[in-house]
């Protein structure tokens, strides 16, 4: 027997499907110098994470950030298809591991996004349904936060390459806003800033 | 271009550019037609394959993925939970059209290699990448059981 792909017409509904709303759009982001104007110190900080937080809510980083066991998948939040669940490290069920699909590359000829570190965040970091200030509590929380420093933090945001998959998520996905250079650099002025939430 | 690819305890040389599907090589270059092309895009898990002792959906992993690790089909899967489990598959019957039952034993197999004894929820989290049109989930459940029973 020979392989032969989908029809182009099942296909397109299989990825319509899967991915949502899927054309891939850039939306900027501002620079941390052009908050200078908001004289008020906390209040810059607190509009600094206000602009970081086009970002950090974004689907690219809320799907995988769920609350409770299942992450989502598309623009539009999805449950995850097929059903998984986050399991006891955080990087799916017995038989079927993140890895059982996600390679550690983006797969253009299945659509299926990739890294070689593909895992949901954990628990204590769930930011799906929070506001935003929620999340920036949870941020700066380090019973929540794994632990880490504000520096930490802004490293992870500003250098890690699973959170770098954000902006190149391949597969037609709409990336996250900006780059992660420019995120790296807003988080980084909230914290020289007083890392001041947003009420 | 060559390239190495060890597969069911045997290194294969495949004539095949790396990006390839590795369900293709699997398929086409090396003849092992027991694994199956559902639906292209990790939905189905008719094309499951066992890597380094975990599931894999080869349909979306390029063949440069398994540089190095060990791939196991439903022709080479022969571990006393892989027994167990086409025994069970035998004596229930689960089998109706067949098409995603290769897929199926394979995810059955990795569950029951590391969990020996799961519950019905192990099984539903294991096996809820393995779509059956025929709808014998019943019956995998059961044969599921019934493999378990076999290795404790």
């Amino acid at each position: 027997m020979s392989l032969t792909p989908p029809s182009i017409p099942l296909r397109a509904v299989l990825v319509a499907a899967l991915c949502g709303p899927c054309a891939a759009h850039a939306v900027d982001l501002r620079s941390p110098d052009s908050f200078d104007a908001v004289a008020n110190k906390t209040e810059r900080s607190r509009a600094l994470f206000v602009e970081a937080g086009k970002v950090i809510q974004s689907p690219r980083c809320l799907n995988c950030h769920p609350v409770g066991e299942r992450p989502a998948q598309g623009t539009d939040m999805h449950p995850h298809s097929p059903w998984v669940v986050r399991g006891a490290d955080d990087k799916g069920a017995i038989g079927m591991r993140c890895a059982t699909c996600h390679q550690s590359t983006n797969f253009e000829a299945s659509g299926v996004p990739g890294h070689p570190l593909w895992h949901v965040a954990p628990k204590s970091m769930a930011w799906q349904h929070r506001s935003l200030a929620q999340i920036c509590a949870q941020l700066k929380d380090t019973r929540r936060n794994g632990g880490k420093s504000l520096a930490q933090i802004h490293d992870h945001m500003a250098n890690d390459s699973l959170v770098g998959w954000a902006w190149s998520p391949g597969g037609g996905r709409e990336p996250a806003p900006g780059t992660q250079a420019q995120f790296g650099a807003l988080i980084g002025a909230w914290i020289e800033t007083g890392a001041a939430c947003p009420r | 271009m060559s390239v190495s690819i060890h597969v069911n305890g045997q290194s294969r040389e495949v004539d095949a550019d790396p990006a390839t599907p590795l369900l293709w090589v699997i398929r086409e270059d090396l003849g092992l037609t027991g694994t199956k092309y559902g639906c292209g895009i990790a939905q189905c898990g008719a094309c499951t394959v066992h890597v380094d002792g975990e599931t894999l959906r080869s349909c979306s992993a390029p063949l440069s993925a398994v540089a190095g690790r060990k791939v196991v089909t439903i022709e080479g899967v022969s571990s006393p939970a892989a027994q167990a489990v086409k025994k069970a598959w035998v004596e229930l019957d689960v089998v109706q059209c067949g098409y995603c039952q290769s897929g199926q034993i394979m995810s059955a197999t990795t569950l029951l290699e590391k969990k020996p004894k799961p519950s019905d929820e192990d099984i539903d989290r294991a096996m809820a990448g393995n779509i059956c049109r025929c709808g014998t989930y019943q019956r995998i459940r059961a044969a599921i059981h019934a493999a378990s029973r076999q290795l404790t």
